[in-house]
């Protein structure tokens, strides 16, 4: 092997060696690093500039050249509340509609969602009978398109939807689920959760399989009850990935919009319009686009996420020095 | 052969063959038409298309057909990215006005006046503007169907011409009462829609420089029945409060269920209905109701323009202009069952010769409701920024009807997001 590996090798190395003369010891790193960072620098570092920058500008035009600047206006405009606990006293109510609306179902939604997750992988890490079923159908809502998500529900739920058949079977009165506000946020909460859990649950059973039995075998031994174990062991030593899913989630709350979307159309008014809807709905559905808006309001989000990004990172730091 | 008659009669060959290819290459021309349909627009395009091919070797129409949402969302970032087709049904006709190709220099101007003069004033960018800019293929103008024989069954008289709207509520409540119907009334979810009625009821849209206002007394007077229509059950509430943002959503499905007495909506729905009802019920066109302002519906519809982004501007000009002879004309207003916005056309009629007596004599009711159109709602058609403010109308009108704001609340908002519509637009 090493007899035909080695002049492949020397081969490599002329062209190798030649380019370390050229540009010096440690240089050639960045040619290697080069298309990567010009494809990132396209599609993922010039969009946020433009984004920026555009945020500073006014007009409806796309071009850079047909936006006037106007200074802070955009973020003005947003910011310009009596009372921000109130949207209608905000000058933009749609914004802090959208802002209240998500802060709500980020609560909710990752609350609720990493507490079934964790249960659920409590009872998936018990030696049940077909486990690996279960662990599938819990997985399974992960790997659908979120459209098709939001349809599903939406055929069950929509006035002459499955649930007002079975209602209606069963001698009760249908009710128009989605045409109340409460409702609809309700159910929007807990659509997220179906889709979303079975990705957290994975996480979590991974969690409970890297603690080692040893240390429950010796509460066995101490007889310790269940609710003592789960308290005194399989909690702190979970800690450290639950820091981390419960920051993912909480990243991925806050950019909720696809299936909401679909599934809602963000009504009923503004009942399920969270802030990524508002950016799509000021910056591309409406008429004027205000692109410098929806700039603006997507770069105060920016800063949200780059917060959240950071305690992931901590997290992460803190789950690996244990 | 000599080896040198065999060389020389290669490179003649080759010659040739080459020449022949470049000169196919700079006589074949394509250009793409952006097509969106409610029925069958796209097809009877491509038939009449296809003629115009056979009639100028070398050149093709390409077809790109897409969703209406296309139209509305994706076509004007690709205008105003320089990435746009050679032609398209749009439908913000004022609102893209300044991408427009300028047809004039191609086409006979005189026979566009005399045959178009109403409409082409929607395409131009302002009353200093002369140019040609667009055939409108579709005109429609909004109004109502009703289930005749929900009326019939209810024996409840259907109410005549002059009728309010309030004559037309209580009528369709006391049929949906005795037929058990779910619901009495709906109107799509469009500003545009909802235009028409606010007309009727006083509304001027505009001020008396042509610009935009949307609320006064009369949209205010309007919206509070609307809002409580939908409240009291009067109006099937799923249509405007099921859904944000200013997304479209039609009543058709309802109405063609049979769930629904009297259905606001428009000409364009003829083809749909005429198709999916059948004889499951008898349906018909009935007249806009009435009220300070008139009995006035909004006219509108769609029209295909060539954009000055193009290549082959003569060729698109060519293309618009074969659509617009009147025997194409007529066989395209026939087929897609529109109502015609050519006047020899129109004073000529239409024979909607594959139409079933019921979707004939509902567009032969559309065409008489033309004349009552307001000149309030012509003004607003062709008013540039109509689309913000029927946005701006659909998005408030919901907040009011699912309890976000009052009427009050929502019309004062309405106004404000007007005024930063109208500062933010070029």
């Amino acid at each position: 092997m090493l007899a035909v590996l080695n002049p492949l090798m020397r081969l490599i190395e002329v062209p190798m060696k030649w380019m370390q003369d050229i540009l010096g010891l440690k240089n050639p790193a960045w040619l290697f690093l080069l298309p990567n960072l010009i494809l990132f620098g396209l599609f993922a570092f010039l969009p946020v500039i433009i984004n920026f920058v555009y945020s500073f500008t006014g007009s409806d035009g796309i071009l850079l050249a047909d936006r006037p600047y106007v200074g802070s206006r955009n973020f003005d405009y947003l910011l310009d509340c009596s009372s921000y606990l109130d949207p209608n006293s905000c000058r933009d109510d749609f914004f802090w509609r959208a802002v209240h609306n998500t802060i709500l179902f980020v609560i909710l939604q990752v609350g609720l969602m990493v507490g079934f997750s964790l249960l659920t992988a409590i009872v998936l890490n018990r030696k049940i009978r077909a486990r690996g079923f279960f662990r599938s159908v819990f997985f399974f809502p992960v790997l659908l398109s979120p459209v098709v998500v939001a349809l599903i529900w939406k055929w069950i739920l929509q006035r002459e939807g499955v649930l007002n058949a079975w209602l209606e079977a069963v001698g009760l009165d249908s009710f128009n689920w989605l045409l109340d506000p409460s409702w609809a946020f309700g159910w929007s909460v807990f659509l997220s959760i179906w889709a979303h859990m079975g990705f957290y649950t994975l996480i979590l059973l991974a969690g409970l399989q890297a603690i080692p039995r040893d240390v429950y075998e010796a509460a066995m031994m101490d007889r310790a009850s269940p609710w003592r174990v789960f308290r005194r062991i399989t909690l702190p030593l979970l800690m450290p990935t639950m820091l981390v899913v419960l920051v993912l989630a909480l990243i991925k709350g806050v950019q909720t919009f696809d299936e909401i979307f679909a599934f809602t159309g963000g009504g009923p008014g503004s009942a399920t319009t969270f802030i990524i809807q508002y950016i799509y709905n000021t910056g591309f559905a409406g008429t004027p686009r205000l692109f410098g808006l929806a700039s603006a309001a997507s770069i105060m989000l920016a800063i949200v996420l780059v917060i959240l990004t950071f305690a992931q990172l901590w997290a992460n730091r803190k789950n690996v020095d244990g | 052969m000599s080896m040198n008659s065999m060389k020389l009669l290669l490179a003649s060959a080759t010659a040739i063959s080459g020449l022949a290819m470049s000169a196919g290459t700079a006589f074949a021309q394509e250009i793409t038409y952006m097509c969106s349909s409610d029925g069958t627009e796209c097809a009877t395009a491509r038939e009449i298309f296809d003629r115009f091919q056979e009639e100028n070797p070398g050149v093709t129409v390409k077809i790109d057909e897409v969703p209406y949402k296309a139209i509305v969302e994706s076509l004007p970032v690709q205008l105003a990215a320089g990435d746009a087709p050679d032609m398209a049904k749009v439908t913000d006709l004022g609102g893209l006005s300044e991408y427009y190709l300028d047809l004039s220099p191609y086409v006979d101007a005189a026979y566009w006046e005399k045959n178009f003069g109403g409409t082409l004033d929607w395409y131009r960018k302002g009353p200093e503007d002369k140019g040609i800019y667009g055939l409108h293929s579709q005109l429609t103008i909004t109004g109502a169907y009703i289930n005749k024989t929900l009326f019939e069954q209810a024996e409840v008289e259907v109410p005549g011409p002059d009728a309010t709207w309030e004559d037309w509520a209580a009528a369709t409540r006391d049929v949906a009462k005795k037929t058990e119907t779910q619901f009495p009334m709906a109107m799509d979810r469009s500003g545009h829609r909802i235009a028409g009625p606010a007309i009727s009821d006083g509304a001027k849209l505009l001020d008396e420089n042509g610009v935009g206002i949307l609320v006064d007394e009369g949209f205010t007077t309007y919206v509070k029945k609307f809002v409580e229509w939908n409240n009291d059950g009067t109006m099937a509430r799923d249509v405007w409060a099921s859904t944000g943002g200013s997304a479209y959503q039609a009543a058709d499905k309802e109405f063609i269920n049979g769930q629904l007495v009297y259905y606001y909506s428009g000409s364009w729905q003829v083809a749909k209905m005429d198709e999916q009802i059948g004889d499951a019920f008898d349906w018909e066109v009935v007249g806009t109701p009435c009220g300070v302002g008139g009995c006035t519906g909004m006219p509108g519809g769609a029209g295909i323009v060539g954009f000055a982004s193009t290549e082959h501007p003569e060729l698109v000009a060519k293309a618009i202009d074969y659509l617009a002879q009147e025997a194409n004309y007529a066989e395209m207003t026939a087929k897609t069952k529109n109502i015609p916005a050519h006047a020899a056309v129109a004073a000529k009629g239409v024979e909607y010769s594959d139409a079933s007596p019921a979707a004939a004599a509902a567009l032969n009711a559309w065409s008489a409701q033309v004349s009552k159109i307001s000149p309030v709602a012509y003004a607003y058609q062709g008013y540039k920024n109509n689309r913000a403010m029927f946005n701006i109308s659909v998005e408030r009108i919901t907040q009011a009807i699912v309890g976000e704001l009052t009427v009050e609340e929502a019309m004062d908002r309405a106004k404000e997001d007007l005024k930063q519509a109208l500062a933010e637009t070029k």
